[in-house]
């Protein structure tokens, strides 16, 4: 796959495959091309002007840009960004945000959605005496865990997270890893990280991009291991650039 | 701690003492900062000037009669509640027209348009637009309204030049209101698989209200107060209607031609002998007086929204 936005080359002839059930991690310095992906994947690079991409992302054979309802697919893949962003709604609006716009107006099913999604998101002990409150008025770590309970509450089968915790602090970060790894059991997750270590303790296969391009996609001990395959990975990976 | 950094202080008193760089930083510091309040001081001082002038040459005319009174007497006598009625006439007809074309294209442009050549000659169009004089939309209304779609000189062919006058600062505003909202809000919605226009209904039109509102009424004040392009158009320089009851509140059709403030005080002026002068001068308070309110709404709306602002 290549995506260019005009006439600068965002991605140049990246190609891997994704397991089901897995934490795929991406790692790679700035500017490489992680971002394009993700937005490639749900098809949000549609809204980006100028962005043309040629290939094709398959999710179980289909290709995402030949699907007819982008809606659903959507909604098939969470999506949680660098920087937290809470609506300007209520706790509670932020989660049945999508379920909303998907069409259920049960209040009691909602009610439940949003208490689950919450949980998994280990955010539900902390705000479930405020589900009023403004979702903006949260602090950044816990607007980055309604973000994540956000992108559940549309029951993805792909979750995708972008350097998300580039704006969190340390406790944080530990709480959404582990809620990561407990939601592996039940979807894919793609795991966009600057943070080299963060890839090392959760990923179970890596892939490298430097500079538009797909140098290495290995298991993770391969990867992180003293051999692997590019030198520019090890170089990578050791620190000694980027 | 505390107490060996106050016995630092003691011991070595200049590390915090000025230095000639520092004393003249301070100095010009202060120098700018006088010689922008005296500019801000010269901007205030005739809107006050004009203010003060204007109510104290008006203070004759100035009663509650004269607002709600007709003209009498070869307009001599009497007060300005024909000119008063066209012109809220004309404000709501021409805004009930710009303000659905007007905020509609602006969510258009900012929303959905593409960053193409399409869109550029749009923007710029839209520009130039804001850029006619007035008195060319006026020739522009004769034409177009009053000529060719055979409104006649009329409240609907003066409204509807109005609005095209409007038109252009609307789409603006309105764009400039959207722009407020950041995009991340947008990219969190069309990630859960939300449309372009559910984000618009719920995330983004509730968050910029506040300033399409203040765009509108901004407007309010700029169409009350502007005299050519009703000139041919629509305005007549007098129009017996009702002193009392509830026609005098409804006093003009569509199609009839109707009396304006701006209007009727250049006819006062000019065209008139033996009009009293605190009535020339009464017609331009309550002119400015009608600017100045709907002005004040609009500040008192975009205090009141922003104190609610979400993020």
């Amino acid at each position: 796959m290549t995506a260019r936005y005009g006439s600068k080359v965002a991605l140049r002839d990246v190609s891997f495959d994704i397991m089901a059930r897995e934490i795929f991690g991406i790692i790679g310095p700035a500017n490489s091309g992680k971002t394009t992906l993700l937005k490639c994947i749900n098809r949000t690079i549609d809204f980006v002007p100028g962005a043309a991409v040629e290939g094709a992302v398959r999710i179980e054979g289909q290709n995402v840009f030949r699907v007819g309802n982008v809606y659903e697919l959507r909604r098939q893949i969470g999506m949680v960004f660098p920087l937290p962003v809470g609506l300007p709604l209520s706790v509670y609006d932020n989660v049945a945000y999508a379920p909303r716009m998907a069409g259920v107006r049960n209040r009691a099913t909602l009610d439940a959605l949003v208490e689950e999604c919450l949980r998994q998101a280990a955010l539900w002990d902390e705000v479930k005496d405020r589900l009023k409150m403004l979702g903006t008025k949260l602090s950044g770590g816990q607007q980055q865990r309604l973000t994540i309970a956000r992108a559940l509450s549309h029951r993805p089968r792909i979750l995708c997270l972008d350097e998300f915790s580039i704006a969190v602090d340390p406790v944080t970060t530990m709480k959404i890893e582990d809620v990561l790894l407990e939601l592996k059991e039940k979807m894919t997750i793609v795991l966009v990280t600057n943070l080299v270590q963060q890839a090392h303790r959760l990923a179970d296969r890596v892939a490298f991009l430097n500079d538009s391009q797909l140098i290495e996609v290995g298991p993770c001990d391969v990867i992180f291991s003293e051999h692997p395959a590019q030198q520019l990975t090890f170089d990578y990976v050791r620190g000694h650039f980027g | 701690m505390a107490a060996s950094i106050s016995e630092r202080d003691e011991r070595s008193p200049a590390v915090f003492a000025t230095g000639p760089v520092e004393r003249r930083k301070a100095f010009v510091d202060r120098l700018v900062q006088v010689a922008l309040a005296v500019i801000v001081l010269l901007v205030v001082l005739p809107l006050v000037a004009i203010l003060a002038h204007l109510l104290i040459k008006a203070w004759p005319a100035l009663t509650w009669s004269f607002l709600v009174k007709n003209p009498t007497n070869y307009m001599t006598a009497g007060g300005v509640w024909s000119a008063l009625v066209g012109t809220i006439y004309l404000v709501l007809f021409s805004l009930a027209i710009a303000t659905p074309i007007g905020v509609l294209a602006g969510i258009y442009l900012h929303e959905y348009a593409g960053d193409n050549w399409a869109t550029r000659i749009v923007n710029l169009a839209v520009m130039s637009l804001a850029g006619v004089p007035s008195i060319v939309h006026a020739l522009f209304g004769v034409g177009a309204f009053v000529l060719f779609a055979h409104m006649g000189r009329s409240v609907l062919a003066a409204s509807c030049t109005l609005a095209v006058m409007t038109l252009p600062v609307l789409i603006t505003s309105t764009r400039e209101a959207l722009s407020a909202v950041p995009r991340t809000f947008r990219e969190a919605c069309w990630n859960m698989g939300a449309s372009r226009w559910q984000t618009i209904r719920t995330i983004v039109l509730p968050n910029s209200i506040s300033g399409i509102l203040t765009g509108i009424i901004l407007q309010v004040s700029r169409t009350a107060g502007e005299t050519a392009p009703i000139l041919f158009t629509g305005a007549v320089v007098f129009v017996a209607i009702p002193d009392t009851g509830l026609r005098s509140f409804f006093p003009y059709g569509i199609w009839d031609r109707c009396m304006a403030l701006s209007y009727h005080l250049f006819i006062l002026k000019t065209q008139v002998s033996g009009v009293p002068e605190s009535f020339e001068y009464g017609t331009a308070v309550v002119l400015f007086g009608l600017v100045l309110s709907v002005n004040l709404i609009s500040i008192a709306l975009r205090v009141y929204l922003r104190s609610r602002k979400k993020w």
